[in-house]
């Protein structure tokens, strides 16, 4: 709503992007004024509900007078700025930051845009040699400041294997970017729960609760809006995951029907994902002005009463008979 | 906000440990004994948080008296500072010497970086594996009291190899030291409870020339007394400066065209006059005193032999530029600039030079200390800010400015320590006449910290625009058959023989593509293995990334793996492709990276390649 506002009264800013004059409002960010002229910038740490963190700097853009590129989905117009969203530096940034990501990340699960751009910049993951693996524990003991020599014949990687220590979601860090965004919505910008933090420094930074303690001993409050805005399938329902084990898990089969929470008096928005007459996730719209794509436990995990079938018939189970 | 401390409960010694920096709990809320009238009052809200500041001073009081931070103990100290257990964690996981996994009271940190590498500590490292077992581990004769570890500069480098020792314990108990030249016998002796010797002696060949600008009270002042330093003209440029009013010092400050010594040459000038202009209230004053550049030790030999100096010059600019508080943060390797400066606070509040109203003059001031964890990146100055304020050791984005918004989210003024030391000559004698000495744009003397192959190590001071030559002239020439020079530290550059007319300026490094740094000249003759200098330095930046942003995070990694890959020669594809790589992945950190470090990560990397001193078999000539 703010911004609506913002924008009836905001002043103009005159800046030039990639050659064209334009003007844009007063505190929009690059990425704001790149995405309103359709240039397509990729971004992996960004998403609109949340602080912006600009740590992955896949979104980098060059701007005159700065001696270092800047990231695009931080950084406010200035009047008069001159960026160039396409220059060899550009390129050759971004094109880096997907191939030092893909080559130490799995990121199989991470939406077809950034496959998109992977093609689109050149990247080559393999280059850096074959992918290490990593040993159960180890990143989440590393002590700062000390590492064991590398294996140079492999890429060092952030391979791990999947923690499930809980009945609702599986945390697979194998594939995690440390976009921060999970951190953010456990924290300031959503629920305000802190469960989780990254911990460690460098390579071996990681997310992670206190001592690495599971989450069932942790803050944790299964409001499950790390997994809403988690852009790598890291952070996955178990129901998901288990059927993804079993190969049962295909998208195509899914429709997502929209309902309301009828847990308590706020009324969120559901978006239910069914797979064969099956509720398999619960998300929300990330642009629902109630929401803003978070729920807590009961909107996103309390489903199953729903589908609790006879144990003979097979039909819906009635909850008053 | 709701702290939830599960966990296994703190020992009543973890408790101690934070009750003696925090006075003890007051309710069942925070971790002391359950009282009925914990259910009547309410401990949380805003003054509750608001001690998030003191998250990193509790885990030093932790560590240094049991040695490491159990789940029990940190669990403890949330809930006395209302802190969610598992930002305290991810805080305390960024620093070094912090330790979250049991390790026995007494750790000896042997130095394994560049200067110490140049001077026997790869072999100091092997004789102790022998002796006292492998790193990290309790040390064989010790019986479980004691452990070594290899670690990063220590900031000895003038006399390595250097190793730093932590005693924890209670407070009769507990010691730091530093020691060097140190040698395995010294080590094992110590572990085997046979040894305790204080830090060995300063190596400043110039100390006391008065002739000098900073240096000319070392060794001539006693740094424990207030009353010798003043009879050395102390405190005079303090009273200088209530003359000229905080306009005034600004405006000498501004003619004296002084830069920033911390790396980055700021006009110094410029930002106090932005802090003194801002209307926003409280401001504060930082002193960057975490001086972790490999290499450097100049700020240390300041604060240990002149701490009153640096005193007065923080008390100048906290009443120029409108500061009502200053920080000085020093790394947590240096125990003895700690104690040192922590005295010379005390000593000058007892007399009235801090405080509430310094000398009667209606203006006050005070300085607190802050300890550094063992964290390069906490140098970067907004990295500094969140660490003082108890958050993770991560660098802010910039704009805004810390001018703007700087610890605390207020307008900051940051300068480093040889910075502002400067002030005290430029109040007193004005700024035209201290932009007299040195060139036009580099005004003033600099201090440089020689180390490596020259006949004498240590610290000099010279003015602006004397060449490299001229300055290891001073240091009695090389020991040895020079190979390379290293100049500006870690995140400077390797320079040859053909460089050695450069004048030592901003303008005349950079015009030739490289930095002064932190004044740092390391000399490697050839019997030093080039190759694991390199290394070295690769292996310190993948050491102290924060981690943050990815072009630094990866690239760091990227850059290790490529540089042993040629060392070894198990090269992908070819020796050609594998610079190319390197310099892929150097453009991208220089470019992409959020903060300096990253920035820097891969120069003097990249300069070794260049002059070809990083060859197949070149560089291990021993
Ligand atoms: C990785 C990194 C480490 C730094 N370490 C230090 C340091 O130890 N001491 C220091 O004074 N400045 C250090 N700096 C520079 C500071 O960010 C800042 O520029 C400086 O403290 C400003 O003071 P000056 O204007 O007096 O130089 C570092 C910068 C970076 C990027
Ligand atoms: S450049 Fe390196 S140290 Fe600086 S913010 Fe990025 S990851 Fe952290
Ligand atoms: S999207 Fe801008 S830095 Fe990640």
């Amino acid at each position: 709503m703010s911004t609506v506002l913002s924008r009836a009264t905001a002043r103009m800013v005159p800046l030039q992007i990639d050659g064209d004059e334009l003007q844009v409002p007063e505190g929009s960010t690059i990425l704001q004024a790149c995405r309103g002229r359709g240039l397509d910038t990729p971004t992996l740490c960004y998403l609109e509900t949340l602080t912006p963190v600009n740590v992955c700097r896949v979104c980098v853009v060059e701007v005159e007078g700065s001696r270092v590129l800047v990231p695009a989905c931080s950084r406010k117009v200035e009047p008069g700025m001159k960026v160039k969203t396409d220059s060899e530096r550009v390129r050759h940034s971004r094109r880096m930051v997907l191939e030092f990501l893909a080559s130490s990340v799995d990121l199989s699960l991470t939406g077809p845009a950034v496959k998109g751009w992977m093609d689109q910049y050149g990247v080559q993951p393999e280059r850096y040699g074959p992918a290490a693996a990593t040993q159960a524990g180890e990143r989440d003991r590393a002590h700062a400041g000390h590492h064991h020599p590398p294996d140079p014949s492999h890429a060092a990687t952030v391979r791990q294997p999947v923690k499930i220590d809980n009945e609702l979601y599986v945390r697979d860090y194998s594939k995690c970017i440390l976009c921060f965004k999970c951190v953010e919505a456990c924290g300031a910008d959503a629920q305000n729960t802190f469960a989780i933090t990254v911990a460690g420094r460098g390579f071996d930074a990681r997310i992670s609760t206190e001592f690495a303690v599971g989450l069932p001993q942790s803050a944790c409050v299964y409001c499950g809006n790390c997994i809403g805005v988690c852009p790598t399938g890291a952070l996955m329902f178990k129901s998901e995951y288990d059927m993804r084990q079993a190969a049962t898990w295909d998208e195509s089969r899914q429709q997502v029907t929209s309902t309301i929470c009828g847990y308590c008096g706020v009324g969120c928005t559901l978006d239910l994902h069914v797979q064969d007459n099956t509720i398999v996730k619960v998300t929300s719209p990330l642009d629902h002005d109630v929401t803003r794509g978070h729920l807590c436990i009961k909107g996103r995990f309390g489903f199953q009463f729903v589908q609790n079938r006879e144990p003979d018939s097979g039909r819906p189970r009635n909850p008053r008979p | 906000m709701d702290i939830k401390v599960a966990g296994p409960p703190a020992s009543a010694e973890e408790m101690a440990a934070v009750d003696e920096l925090l006075g003890p709990a007051q309710s069942g809320w925070q971790g002391g004994t359950q009282s009925p009238r914990d259910q009547r009052v309410a401990f949380g809200g805003r003054s509750a948080r608001s001690q998030r500041h003191l998250l990193l001073p509790a885990l030093h009081a932790i560590q240094d008296r049991i040695g490491w931070i159990s789940e029990g103990a940190l669990g403890y100290l949330c809930a006395r500072l209302t802190i969610p257990p598992a930002d305290a964690y991810g805080v305390a996981s960024g620093y070094a010497l912090l330790s979250l996994e049991p390790r026995p009271p007494l750790t000896v940190h042997v130095c394994d970086d560049i200067a110490c590498l140049g001077s026997g500590a790869e072999r100091l490292g092997r004789e102790l594996e022998q002796r006292l077992g492998p790193e990290g581990k309790p040390a064989r004769p010790s019986s479980g009291s004691a452990t070594w570890l290899r670690g990063p500069c220590l900031g000895l480098c003038d006399r390595a190899p250097a190793a730093l020792v932590q005693q924890a314990g209670v407070p009769s108990r507990r010691f730091e030291t530093g020691l060097a030249p140190v040698s395995s016998d010294e080590i094992v002796a110590l572990v085997e409870g046979r040894l305790s010797r204080l830090e060995g002696p300063q190596s400043i060949p110039q100390a006391g020339d008065p002739g000098l600008r900073l240096l000319r009270r070392i060794g001539v002042v006693d740094p424990e007394d207030l009353d010798s330093y003043r009879a050395a003209g102390g405190y005079s440029a303090l009273r200088r400066a209530f003359e000229l009013e905080p306009d005034g010092v600004i405006r000498e400050v501004t003619d004296s065209k002084l830069l920033g010594r911390g790396g980055a040459a700021f006009p110094t000038g410029r930002k106090w006059e932005a802090v003194a202009k801002s209307t926003v209230r409280p401001r504060y004053l930082v002193c960057n005193a975490d001086e972790s550049e490999p290499g450097t030790f100049k700020d240390r030999v300041v604060m240990e032999a002149d701490p009153f100096a640096v005193v007065e010059a923080m008390t100048i600019a906290g009443y120029a530029a409108g500061c009502e508080k200053g920080y000085l943060y020093v790394r947590g390797e240096y125990p003895l600039a700690r104690r040192r400066i922590e005295h010379a606070i005390r000593q000058a509040t007892d007399r009235g030079l801090l405080g509430l109203d310094i000398l009667g003059r209606g203006v006050s001031f005070d300085i607190e200390v802050r300890r550094g964890g063992g964290a390069y990146i906490c140098g970067e100055e907004t990295a500094l800010f969140n660490s003082i304020e108890g958050k993770r050791g991560e660098p802010r984005n910039k704009p805004p400015f810390p001018v703007q918004s700087g610890l605390f989210g207020k307008p900051t003024l940051v300068n480093n320590v040889e910075t502002l030391i400067n002030i005290l000559d430029i109040v007193v004698d004005g700024g035209r006449a201290f932009a007299a000495t040195g060139t036009a744009d580099s005004t003033g003397t600099r201090l440089f910290c020689l180390s490596g192959a020259v006949r004498r190590p240590g610290l000099y001071e010279v003015p602006m625009g004397t060449t490299l030559r001229q300055l290891i002239d001073l240091a009695g020439g090389f020991r040895g058959k020079l190979q390379a020079l290293l100049l500006g530290g870690a995140a400077g550059n390797f320079v040859t023989e053909a460089q050695f007319d450069l004048p030592l300026t901003f303008e005349a490094t950079r015009a030739a593509g490289v930095t002064l740094g932190s004044g740092v000249v390391m000399a490697f003759d050839e019997s030093v293995d080039l190759q694991a200098i390199v290394l070295r330095i690769a292996r310190f930046f993948r050491d102290e990334s924060c981690g943050q942003c990815v072009p630094c995070r990866v690239g760091t990694v990227r850059q290790e793996e490529a540089l042993i890959r040629l060392v070894s020669g198990r090269v992908i594809g070819s020796r050609e492709r594998e610079t190319a790589l390197l310099a892929d992945v150097n453009q991208a950190m220089r470019d992409a990276s959020i903060c300096g470090l990253g920035q820097t990560a891969g120069s003097a990397v990249e300069s070794a390649i260049r002059l070809g001193l990083f060859q197949p078999n070149g560089g291990s000539r021993r």
